[in-house]
């Protein structure tokens, strides 16, 4: 008795799409993976090497001050003891390395996710035509497609870098686009009654009142990305996310305990910062984003309220 | 469409002719529709389509202030739109200054918007992210004006407005009337020939709606612009407009000068607006004006009272022979006094009024039922207006405009005085 189809016929899905990998893709496209590979590599080198070169000593200093600049002074005590505590630890190169990676992707995710955004707002054509593809992107575990970045790309950071880079892009190009839509109507026909070209309707009204959106979508990315570094350490990306895997790999806690806290204080302390720089690019405070600004916005947001 | 469409006496700035707008599936049939006379309601039930403007013609004279005065939903904000294309119209035209709008490539289009036209909107639209200076400015930089000079613009903009002062203040600072002056500034710094007012004061709270109207009526003085103004409120439409259309599914009911609409509403549904309406804020005292019954200080007595009672009217004007007035004579005075002078008996504080003052400002001069003497603006008699024809005017009779010359009607008046 047989109750399911299967019994008789099993659909050889998992076999095409190896023979599609495999026999199709990997020899007759490597090339121009290969040639993506290369923008990646080269920001990515230079970041590292930039960061690993510059003296411990900086970023004591820079550090809390960017953090401060942008929000305020108890992000910058935070980000004070985090800088002395991930060097006290002995991570500080590990860290350095996945910061290098999740700056390179969140870059190649801005520069693709912004105007592809762009684009899905002003066509809901091709918005319908990316929305299926977004959503695979982000419901698709990540291991399901490191085997084809390996083949593809092979092993090493870099292929760490564009599995991020395919794990964190949708909330880019989804806030970008919803950032754009949200535009008031009225403000766009004043645009538009006053005579802008489309670019400047772009760039003088949708993107800056789409900024603070587009920050969100920023920090989203930049999170999904920090959650990516253990998984592309897998294919051998290096930084924290290797301590954390071979701290795995031989049940050693304390060691995947440090990569693992190494990760906290790092995505804690970027998305402080990144969520205030886009707090600060709120398109209704006004444009310049001052120390003074910066520092009172509290104090303005209540100003405002009273009214 | 009733009276008032005369085309004005200046040269046609805007032209509208037989203008449509559908929103829906097939236009053609709806159209057909609309044209067949069917109903709004009807047609949307039947196609789901509606006619946001349908067969609307219209003709705006250069300098003149044309209101179209509709509830929300009556089509006004999609008409005022199609005139810059800011929605297309589905047929018809649109001559601006001779020009199809309607037939404009994009570029041709952008030209027009950044020079000829420019727009106000109901809820300010002033770009947040944007200083006030920088809001003003925006249509000259989107027209590649130099920074400089496109400063010196919107600050003269801003001075026209009075907020010169608020130049480097982000616009949420403001108040609401404040932002709306931000948005006629920004709408009078590209210097237009044409500007669209899309309910600009109705989100304003009344006393500051009675303000900026006063602004917008100066600056049209100095200006003259040729403005369209788009509101639901008809008092604003009374006081603002030269001429006014009522809007009604996508349709005017009645175009005409205020005095026009609520002397001779076309229909009930105008009726009902004009019902409630002050009329002596609407009528003028020129509109009732007759000829004045004069005597000069050199007549006699008997001359007096004989024109007095061959006329039935309660007082004659005293002019000078300039033409100046000198005084009134009442009648009860001439009757009662045998043969002294006229400058004896003559009372010096006459009622007077201008033609162009509102009906609303000599209520006081109404109440001493003497005929009240307007004066020209050298101070010379013009003409006279009987007290008693101002309230049936306000009263809201039939006709009181083309009223026969005083006689039978003014006899109730001058038999009190008897």
């Amino acid at each position: 008795m047989a109750d399911s189809i299967s019994d008789f016929y099993t659909l050889p899905l998992d076999d095409w799409i190896e023979v599609l990998v495999k026999d199709w893709l990997v020899p007759n496209f490597r090339p121009l993976f290969q040639a993506l590979e290369w923008p990646i590599d080269q920001v990515l080198g230079g970041l590292e090497g930039a960061l690993l070169w510059l003296p411990y000593p900086v970023f004591v200093v820079v550090v809390p001050l960017i953090a401060w600049r942008a929000a305020g002074t108890p992000v910058a005590i935070f980000a004070l003891s985090a800088v002395l505590m991930l060097d006290l630890l002995g991570i500080w190169r590990e860290t350095m390395i996945t910061l290098s990676m999740i700056i390179t992707a969140v870059a190649f995710c801005v520069v693709v996710g912004v105007p592809v955004g762009i684009l899905a707002a002003r066509s809901d054509r091709f918005a319908g035509l990316i929305r299926p593809v977004l959503d695979i992107m982000q419901t698709i575990p990540p291991f399901v497609y490191l085997v084809p970045i390996v083949m593809l790309f092979g092993v090493g950071i870099v292929p760490g870098v564009i599995a991020t880079i395919i794990f964190a892009l949708p909330p880019m190009i989804r806030l970008t686009n919803l950032g754009i839509r949200q535009v008031q109507g009225e403000l766009v026909e004043a645009g538009l009654a006053f005579g802008a070209t489309r670019r400047q309707l772009l760039f003088e009204i949708q993107v800056p009142l789409a900024l603070r959106t587009i920050m969100a979508g920023l920090n989203q990315t930049l999170m999904l990305s920090l959650s990516m570094v253990v998984i592309a350490a897998l294919i051998g990306a290096g930084g924290l996310g290797l301590t954390v895997f071979t701290g795995l790999g031989r049940l050693d806690i304390g060691r995947a305990s440090l990569g693992g806290i190494g990760i906290v204080l790092l995505a804690i302390l970027l998305d402080r910062v990144t969520q205030a720089l886009g707090e600060g690019g709120r398109a209704d405070t006004g444009r310049k984003r001052s120390f003074k600004h910066l520092l009172f916005k509290g104090v303005r947001r209540t100003d405002r309220d009273d009214r | 469409m009733t009276d008032g469409n005369d085309v004005p006496a200046s040269r046609p700035k805007v032209v509208v002719e037989h203008l449509y707008k559908v929103f829906g599936e097939d236009a053609a049939a709806t159209i057909r529709r609309v044209d067949a006379g069917e109903s709004k309601d009807n047609i949307y039930a039947q196609t789901r389509s509606v006619a946001a403007v349908a067969d609307v013609s219209l003709t705006v004279g250069a300098g003149e202030i044309f209101v179209v005065m509709g509830l929300s939903g009556s089509g006004k904000s999609t008409l005022i739109r199609c005139l810059n294309r800011l929605i297309e119209p589905t047929r018809g035209r649109i001559l601006l200054d001779g020009q199809d709008v309607v037939a404009m490539d994009a570029d041709a289009l952008r030209e027009l918007r950044a020079n000829k036209l420019s727009m106000v909107f109901q809820h300010f639209a002033l770009f947040p992210h944007k200083t006030v200076g920088e809001n003003v400015e925006f249509g000259l930089k989107v027209r590649g004006m130099p920074p400089v000079e496109r400063r010196q613009k919107a600050l003269r903009a801003l001075e026209q407005v009075g907020l010169e002062a608020y130049a480097d203040v982000p616009p949420d600072n403001l108040s609401g009337g404040m932002q709306q002056r931000v948005g006629l500034a920004r709408g009078l710094a590209v210097d237009p020939e044409i500007m669209l007012m899309d309910e600009p004061f109705s989100a304003l709270d009344p006393l500051i709606r009675r303000d900026v109207q006063d602004e917008l009526l100066a600056l049209q003085e100095q200006l003259h612009m040729t403005i369209l103004f788009i509101t639901h409120d008809l008092h604003e439409a009374l006081r603002i407009g030269d001429r006014i259309a009522i809007m009604k599914d996508g349709r005017f009911v009645q175009v005409g000068t205020p005095e026009q609409i609520v002397a001779a509403p076309a229909d009930d549904y105008v009726a009902a607006f004009t019902r409630d309406v002050d009329r002596g804020r609407v009528f003028r005292m020129g509109r009732l004006s007759q000829e004045a019954l004069t005597v000069t200080p050199g007549d006699d007595a008997a001359t007096a009272r004989r024109r007095c009672d061959e006329h039935q009217v309660a007082g004659l004007h005293v002019v000078d022979p300039d033409g100046r007035p000198l005084g009134i004579l009442t009648r009860a005075d001439l009757a009662s006094a045998e043969d002294a002078a006229l400058s004896d008996l003559m009372r010096s504080d006459y009622p007077a009024a201008r033609a162009d003052q509102e009906l609303i400002e000599l209520y006081g001069a109404c109440a001493r039922g003497l005929p009240i003497a307007v004066l020209d603006e050298t101070g010379r008699l013009q003409s006279s207006v009987d007290p008693l024809r101002v309230f049936a005017l306000l009263a809201g009779e039939r006709g009181e405009a083309e009223t026969p010359r005083h006689a039978a009607d003014v006899a109730p008046l001058a038999a009190r005085e008897e």
